[in-house]
Formats: structure tokens, C-alpha cells, sequence
């Protein structure tokens, strides 16, 4: 395996994705004791759109709470969004996956078909869809984008399922009688979780751009609670006279899904022996 | 016909190549198509041919990794032909029995697997032996392989090519089977490995009673390893016999020509090898008659409309040719 340090070292993206990733995932974890203010309720209509200065270093709002609490605390919705409505597509994915690949035939069709028919529809129209059949709020973000963004994951699993199973130690399994879900869960895909886990951790930068696209929308998380994605749409009439309220929830976007995805590319370079060898 | 351990009779394999839009099968690939033979215990018969003959097929076939299209496949009297179809205690019976040896060292290991749990693993899915008995078990196993107890915490990609076909060997005799198929399980390794494991596999055969089927192309190995001799041509058996016999006294064109080939380890020796005209035709237009008639040096009128019957020589020497 290629996991040393020495290849670790020479990916810079990996380096640079994994500081961006980290930097973000502990200002999540230690919000309460980075932000300077609280979130919601440290308003105060006398500072309304103040600009960035030394108390408040990010400027504040038009309801004046501080810009960097909130932007600290929109970590939490941010990852938590992306973490795990990723984690329901790959389980997902990957199970459909290992079913149409391993059992073929109709299996195979059925679910293929399923996943043409997702891909067919844009992921935000349909997020957009089951937000309006059941309403705004967290959970309803965690299960719209959890549902409706599986055939990636699922395509690529049957795709490494399907040259997997020919591999002789496959074979060897069936000959010394393993059951069919053992084949597919202990000894296949343990081998095909590379690939996997780079379109995984790609998927999470998708779909923090989609929670940031529902909640901008409106449909997503809901005000007061902080979230990226909101707090750039209650900044779009301001966008020219208080720039700073966009920027860095914009910025905070921007360099996390950076962060992941350069994160993923890394790991995808260092587990394609091919790419290892080259450089 | 009693005391065979494994029949083998008639057995097909016909893979369909889809084509078109419902993707209807219209034509089939004959890989194997009627091939009969016997195995009895602690016998080595030897399986030889061309690339695409069938051999591997028919080993994979035995083991019902491919299904049979049509013939039966009986173990101690019991047809095995449908494994699939019969209740999961049965099935753990039969594959207990059987196992297989790869030819690629490489791919026939998981290597996100310990060689410990890579032999644990079987015994625990078919309840062999008392859970604190299977590490000695284990032990026992590569001291016999030639491997040592150490080495079990170790990785496949951390063995060599030889230690990794031991390693295969190893997993076989986890199960403490009764017959074991060789796919070509040497023809990947260097020649001086090659004896080693071909050495193992006898010993091996005499301390656990094994039968084995040895499926080859090196007419060599076959030779050292078997008391009998299987010759398959485009999916079908065209001779059999001991191996003395097939060696001495071959009696089909196409094994004439095959044992024309081998080598012989003296220069002035004069060999004469038969070079057969043509290529092995496919598999999935197989020629009327007999399969091997557009390349036979003695093909007569007959040979393209009367397809041969395997038919007895005495002496268990079978073939199949009109001019025998």
C-alpha cells in the first residue's frame, strides 16, 4: 500500500485539502469557544452592517450579530450536512451497487435503470422537489440530499463489482462455499473501497454546495440558525453597500468544498498505483 | 464404474454470446461440449490441450463455478451437476470435497486478507474443528505447504510467486478435501519453483489420500504428476489412457503431434515434430465430423461428415478417431 509518509508528502493537494478540511472540521467541533459572539442572540441593532474593525473582525449583519460567529458556527450545518447525507448515499449506493454488479440479470436492470433516471434529473430540482413535498428544516435537508444522490456511488461500485468478481479469489471463495453476501461484503468490497472513498469525499463538497443552494433558496435550514447558505441570501440586497456580509460565508464555501475536493484528488492519486509511480 | 470417486459424463458447457437489442442469445460458444471421464481415489489424472480447449472450463464446470448446460458430474455416486439448486447443508458437503488450485498466484489470493485469516476463514463458514483447534489447524497446514506459522499474519503481496501458490495450496487443504483441480497451477512460476510445488502437490497426495485433476499445457509436468492422461481438443476428450501409454503408444494424430513438440533434452537426438497446418478453429463454428479434420496430416472422406466416437483401445486407452 502506498499510505507512507514519503508518498503522503509529495501530494500537495492532499496536504493543502486535508489542513482546509481539518481547519474547517475543528472550527465546527470548538465553535463555542472560537466565536467571540454568540450566533443569534448576541444581536444588537446599533451595530447593524458594521464593517469589519477590531470588534468584530468580519463585520457584523443587518440584524448586527457578528459575521465571524456566524460564519464559525455555520461550519456545524455545513459538515454535519455534507457528512452525512454523503454516508446515506454511499450506504446506499454502495449496496445497490454490489447488488446489480454481483447478481447481474434483472437485478442489474432494474437498479440501472433507477439510476438512469435519477442522473436524468438535476440534483437540485430534485432535492428542490422533495423540500417542497415536505417542507423546510434540518432533517428534511439531511433526507432530501440523502436520498435523491446515490447513482454516482452506486455506478461506480458495480463497475469496480463487475471486474472484481471475475478475479480468481472470487472463484476461490464460492469453491470453498462462502454465501453470497459474505462474497460481496468481506471479500469484494474491501478491494473496491478506494475508488469509493475518493467519490465519497467529492461527494461531501457536492452536497455542502447543494445544502448552501437549498438554504439560499430558502428551503433549507431556517433563519435564525446560522448556515452559509443563508446567510449569503439575506446579503444579496446588500451585496454592493455591505459586501462583507457575502464575502465570507462565500469564502468559507469556497475553501471548504476546495479543501474536499482537492482532499479527494489527493487520495485518489495516492491509491491509483499508476499516478503513484509516476511522479 | 463403481469405485470412482468422480464421474463425469457428457458434460456440456455452452456460453451463449448475446448480440441485438433483447440481447437473444444466437449463437453459443462450445467450449466444452460432451466430455466424459472417470477419477478414481488417489489418482492423478492429467488434463492436457490447447489454449481454449475446454480444460479450464470443464475443472470450473466440476466445481459447478460455471454452469453446466447439460451432463451429469457425480461425486461418490451422488450427482453434483446443480449444487446451486440443492439445500445450503448439502451444497457446504460437496464444496468441503472439492477445491481448486489457480494458475495466477496473483489474483487468487484477496489481498486485503491475512494468510491466517485466509485459512481461518473456510473452517469457520463450514464449522470444521472446535474454534481453539483451528489455529493449530492452521499451523499444521503451513508446516505441510512449507510455509511457517509466522508467516500467517503476513499479507499475500508480502510472499513470492511460490510461496504464494503454496499459499493456495494451503487454502485447498483447509477443508481437508477429497479432490482438488489444478487450473495449470504451475505454469506461472519460474521452472525451478515449478518442481518444488510439483514435488509438494505428490507428497501432499500421499499424506491426505488427495485425488487430483491437473489441468496443464506443459506436457512435462502432466507426465511427472499423473497415472493418467485426458487429451482434449475444441471441447471434446480425444484420447485417454495411462500415462505410459499416451506417451509410447498415442494413437490420435493430434496427440502425436502434441508429444512431437515436447523438447528433449539431447541435441542429437533426432526429433521429428509434426507441424499441424492451420490454427485451432473456433469454438463457436466447431467443424462437421471430427473437430480435428481440417488440421489432421491423416484426414480422410469420412472424417468431415462422421464425427468420432471415443471408443476402447483395451487396457483403459480410449480415442477418438476413425483411423486408430
Amino acid at each position: 500500500m502506498s499510505f507512507s509518509w514519503k508518498n503522503i508528502k509529495r501530494r500537495t493537494n492532499l496536504l493543502i485539502g486535508s489542513a482546509l478540511v481539518m481547519f474547517v472540521a475543528g472550527m465546527a467541533v470548538f465553535a463555542p469557544l472560537l466565536a467571540p459572539y454568540h450566533p443569534t442572540e448576541d444581536a444588537n441593532i446599533l451595530y447593524s452592517e458594521e464593517p469589519p474593525c477590531e470588534q468584530f473582525w468580519f463585520g457584523t449583519d443587518i440584524q448586527g450579530r457578528d459575521i465571524l460567529s456566524r460564519v464559525i458556527y455555520g461550519s456545524r450545518i455545513s459538515l454535519s450536512v455534507g457528512l452525512f447525507t454523503q454516508f446515506m448515499n454511499s450506504v446506499i449506493g454502495i449496496f445497490m451497487g454490489l447488488m446489480a454488479g454481483y447478481f447481474g440479470k434483472w437485478i442489474d436492470d432494474l437498479i440501472m435503470s433507477i439510476t438512469n433516471i435519477l442522473l436524468s434529473i438535476p440534483t437540485l430540482v430534485f432535492a428542490l422537489a422533495v423540500m417542497a413535498l415536505m417542507g423546510p428544516g434540518l432533517i428534511n435537508v439531511f433526507i432530501a440530499l440523502g436520498v435523491t444522490n446515490w447513482s454516482y456511488t452506486c455506478r461506480l461500485t458495480r463497475s469496480q463489482v463487475l471486474s472484481a468478481k471475475r478475479l480468481n479469489y472470487v472463484m476461490a471463495a464460492r469453491a470453498l462455499g462462502y454465501g453470497k453476501f459474505r462474497i460481496m461484503f468481506n471479500q469484494i468490497l474491501p478491494n473496491i473501497m478506494g475508488p469509493i472513498l475518493v467519490i465519497s469525499t467529492l461527494g461531501v463538497a457536492g452536497a455542502i454546495l447543494l445544502e448552501a443552494a437549498l438554504s439560499f433558496l430558502g428551503l433549507g435550514v431556517q433563519p435564525p440558525t446560522p448556515s452559509w447558505g443563508g446567510m449569503l441570501a439575506g446579503a444579496r440586497e446588500k451585496l454592493f453597500t455591505a459586501p462583507w456580509i457575502s464575502i465570507y460565508p462565500g469564502m468559507a464555501i469556497f475553501l471548504t468544498v476546495l479543501g474536499l475536493n482537492l482532499f479527494g484528488d489527493g487520495l485518489r492519486d495516492l491509491l491509483d498505483p499508476h499516478i503513484t509511480q509516476q511522479k | 464404474m463403481t469405485n470412482a470417486l468422480l464421474e463425469v459424463e457428457d458434460l456440456k458447457v455452452h456460453f451463449p454470446v448475446r448480440k441485438g437489442l433483447f440481447q437473444r442469445a444466437q449463437t453459443f460458444v462450445y467450449a466444452v461440449d460432451g466430455v466424459s471421464f472417470q477419477l478414481n481415489k488417489g489418482e492423478t489424472l492429467g488434463v492436457v490441450g490447447e489454449s481454449g480447449c475446454g480444460k479450464t472450463t470443464t475443472g470450473l464446470a466440476i466445481l459447478n463455478l460455471v454452469r453446466a448446460t447439460s451432463g451429469k458430474i457425480r461425486f461418490k455416486g451422488n450427482d453434483i451437476s446443480e449444487i446451486a439448486g440443492l439445500p445450503v447443508p448439502d451444497q457446504m458437503r460437496i464444496r468441503k470435497e472439492l477445491q481448486i488450485i489457480f494458475q495466477d498466484p496473483y489474483s487468487s489470493l484477496n489481498p486485503r486478507m491475512t494468510l491466517n485469516k485466509i485459512l481461518h476463514d473456510p473452517m469457520k463458514i463450514h464449522g470444521l474443528y472446535p474454534g481453539s483447534e483451528r489455529q493449530d489447524r492452521i499451523e499444521f497446514i503451513l508446516k505441510k505447504v512449507g510455509l511457517t506459522p509466522e508467516q500467517g499474519k503476513k499479507y499475500p503481496h508480502e510472499f513470492s510467486g511460490g510461496q504464494r501458490q503454496r499459499i493456495g495450496i494451503a487454502r485447498a487443504l483447509s477443508l481437508d478435501p477429497q479432490i482438488i483441480i489444478g487450473d495449470e497451477p504451475v505454469s506461472a512460476l519460474d521452472v525451478s519453483i515449478q518442481a518444488q510445488i510439483i514435488n509438494l502437490m505428490v507428497d501432499l497426495q500421499e499424506e491426505f489420500n488427495l485425488s487430483y485433476i491437473i489441468i496443464a499445457h506443459d506436457l512435462a509436468v502432466v507426465e511427472h504428476i499423473s497415472n493418467r492422461i485426458a487429451v482434449m481438443y475444441l471441447g471434446k476428450i480425444i484420447e485417454t489412457a495411462p500415462v505410459a501409454q499416451i506417451y509410447h503408444r498415442p494413437q490420435h494424430p493430434y496427440t502425436r503431434a502434441l508429444l512431437s513438440a515436447v523438447p528433449i533434452a539431447d541435441p542429437r537426438a533426432g526429433r521429428h515434430p509434426i507441424i499441424l497446418k492451420g490454427d485451432v478453429p473456433s469454438p463457436r463454428h466447431p467443424p462437421t465430423g471430427c473437430g480435428f479434420h481440417p488440421r489432421c496430416p491423416e484426414c480422410s472422406i469420412d472424417c468431415d461428415i462422421k464425427p468420432p466416437e471415443l471408443r476402447s483401445l483395451g487396457k483403459e486407452h480410449y480415442v477418438a478417431c476413425h483411423y486408430a
